[in-house]
């Protein structure tokens, strides 16, 4: 089954343009982005239990960081997406202190005012990111002379998706998880146990925040040319909304809710205007009706059929 | 001349309307602490039902309290629609939804009235101007603040002086005790939607004027309302206030005498500077927690 994935992930960009359907190859390229982003966020809000509003504020922080040391400072491309990790990491980290203090609405609000910040500080700092007129990103190249660059990039991000999707199943099922889980529940008891929260919740906060970093990377070479109004608070919105449909605290349900939310706007492209109707019903419905998401309504339905008779 | 005194005058209109916004969010947080996303899109739905009425040569007044009240009935048909019927009840659960109505109602406002911006039209204008002194006040300044304070003070009366107003802190504090005493929690929870939709409606009307008309109108101004919510404490109706207040006269100057391209930046700063230093804001009590 895993070898027949990889046969088909791997022909994938090779056949797709041959049937006229290149696009979908640029899709996928998206698609491997939002789940790294979905996976990383539903780390720290699924399973740390704390909110993030501004993860597209991550994001562009990865976007622009690997985009200029590429491009200023002239580093291969791999070291530049590192590099951008690791920034956005201790920009995690940094958010990730005064959540040590934050709940509920107040960490949301907070987390919400560092992505707007980001998307400010982007805009009007001009000399770092080329301000409204945008910053134009050097294209990677793996060095494989027969593969456009989409093709290229589809490998790298979907081979770097799957690693990391990978950690994450990893991480949660580690005692970092587990310590993870326990703050989730109840952060005093966790510390009475002897969690400790400081280090437990920055943690989080930067392993999602480099999540975020490395899918920033992805979408600046995707796009080709950044401009901040690629990373508003609409893309936060977005990005919660894929853990919440996909299910909260699940690395599949994020998976799924990314991917759903990915391929989403492109069926319903007839109805482009219609989407954050679409979007807002579906959170909605989903938060009345089954707020463990897609996934755990998959699950239902497997556990169901499994003890049929009964 | 004395342009400090200027800028407090601008920062003080700007601050009555971010109050107003304020005053919504708080009054629905600390009776049911739900934090609404939607709150600024219910506001620019009430802007625009008002401005399509007024399309339609209905009287301002008219045209603006129904717009209020569409806003109000939407805020308690989702309480008893989506929030009270929901199967988890958590909060974290509850915020989110209200994050998906409010996607919900800015898609449906863009849908319905397109996305170019409308001049929205007010009986007062912004050109004629009074003097006071060395301070030049607009005619929609003046308007803006005292607009804000006589629905402050309103607010302030029903909620401390009237049996309704009674009922309503009675549920914040305790619903089960309340519902055991007769009151009937649920319509008071509805009724909470419905005021403070209407009150962020009411300062939508107020800012569209100053910013256009148009589905993404009320984003700035109701974060910044949040700040100023977060700021004052949020279960402090008065501390609502004094953090819009604040906001308003500390963007001003600091966008006149500092850097008017990061004011905004300035006002999320603010809020995670004050949540380090007193978590429970400025005049906020309740941070409490147990186990």
């Amino acid at each position: 089954m895993v070898a027949g994935v990889l046969a088909v992930l791997g022909a994938a960009p090779l056949v797709l343009p041959r049937v006229g359907m290149g696009y979908l190859v640029f899709i996928a390229v998206l698609a491997a982005s939002n789940v790294i982003v979905a996976v990383g966020l539903n780390l720290l809000v699924g399973s740390t239990g704390l909110v993030s509003l501004g993860h597209a504020g991550f994001v562009a922080i990865g976007a622009y960081a690997s985009s200029l040391l590429a491009g200023r400072l002239g580093l291969p491309w791999y070291l530049a997406w590192l590099a951008a990790a690791a920034i956005c990491a201790g920009w995690g980290f940094l958010v990730g202190v005064p959540a040590l203090r934050l709940t509920g609405p107040y960490l949301a609000v907070a987390t919400l005012g560092f992505g707007i910040a980001v998307y400010q500080v982007l805009t009007n700092w001009t000399d770092l990111s080329g301000g409204r007129m945008g910053l134009a990103v050097v294209p990677l190249s793996l060095g494989l002379a027969g593969l456009t660059h989409t093709q290229q990039l589809y490998y790298v991000s979907v081979a770097v998706a799957a690693v990391l999707t990978w950690m994450a199943y990893n991480l949660t099922r580690s005692h970092v998880g587990r310590a993870w889980a326990a703050v989730r529940d109840s952060d005093i008891a966790a510390e009475v146990t002897g969690v400790n929260l400081t280090w437990y919740k920055t943690l989080a906060f930067a392993v999602s925040a480099a999540y975020a970093g490395v899918a920033g990377a992805i979408v600046a070479q995707a796009m080709r040319h950044l401009e901040p109004q690629a990373f508003t608070f609409l893309e936060s919105i977005t990005y919660f909304a894929m853990i919440v449909i996909g299910g909260l605290g699940t690395v599949t349900g994020a998976i799924i809710g990314a991917l759903v939310l990915t391929l989403l706007p492109h069926v319903l492209s007839d109805l482009r205007q219609w989407l954050p109707v679409v979007y807002g019903s579906m959170i909605i419905l989903m938060m009345a009706v089954e707020p463990a998401g897609l996934y755990g309504r998959w699950l239902r339905v497997k556990w169901y059929c499994k003890a049929w008779p009964l | 001349m004395t342009p400090w005194a200027q800028y407090v005058v601008g920062g003080l209109a700007a601050g009555s309307l971010y109050a107003l916004v304020a005053l919504g969010i708080v009054l629905l947080y600390r009776s049911s602490r739900v934090l609404n996303f939607a709150h600024g899109e219910m506001a620019t739905l009430a802007t625009f039902v008002a401005f399509t009425l007024i399309g339609r040569a209905v009287p301002f007044g008219v045209a603006v309290a129904v717009g209020l009240a569409v806003s109000a009935l939407v805020g308690a048909a989702f309480y008893f629609v989506v929030i009270r019927p929901a199967k988890e009840g958590t909060l974290l659960g509850k915020i989110v939804m209200t994050l998906g109505l409010a996607l919900l109602l800015g898609g449906a406002v863009q849908v319905v009235w397109g996305t170019e911006t409308q001049i929205f039209p007010f009986p007062l204008s912004d050109t004629r101007v009074y003097r006071l002194g060395a301070v030049v006040v607009s005619e929609i300044h003046l308007g803006t603040i005292g607009a804000g304070l006589a629905l402050m003070t309103a607010l302030f009366v029903l909620v401390h002086h009237t049996g309704v107003g009674l009922a309503m802190r009675a549920v914040a504090q305790n619903p089960a005790a309340a519902q055991a005493l007769g009151i009937p929690a649920r319509r008071i929870y509805a009724l909470t939607w419905g005021l403070a939709s209407a009150l962020g409606g009411a300062a939508g009307v107020l800012l569209a004027p100053v910013v256009y008309l148009d589905p993404f109108m009320m984003l700035d101004p109701f974060l910044k309302g949040f700040a100023a919510a977060v700021m004052g404490g949020m279960d402090s109706l008065p501390g609502a206030v004094v953090g819009g207040l604040l906001l308003g006269v500390g963007e001003v100057l600091f966008a006149g005498y500092v850097s008017f391209k990061f004011k905004t930046t300035l006002a999320f700063a603010l809020i995670v500077l004050v949540l380090l230093v007193r978590p429970e804001g400025l005049l906020g009590h309740e941070y409490r927690r147990r186990v």
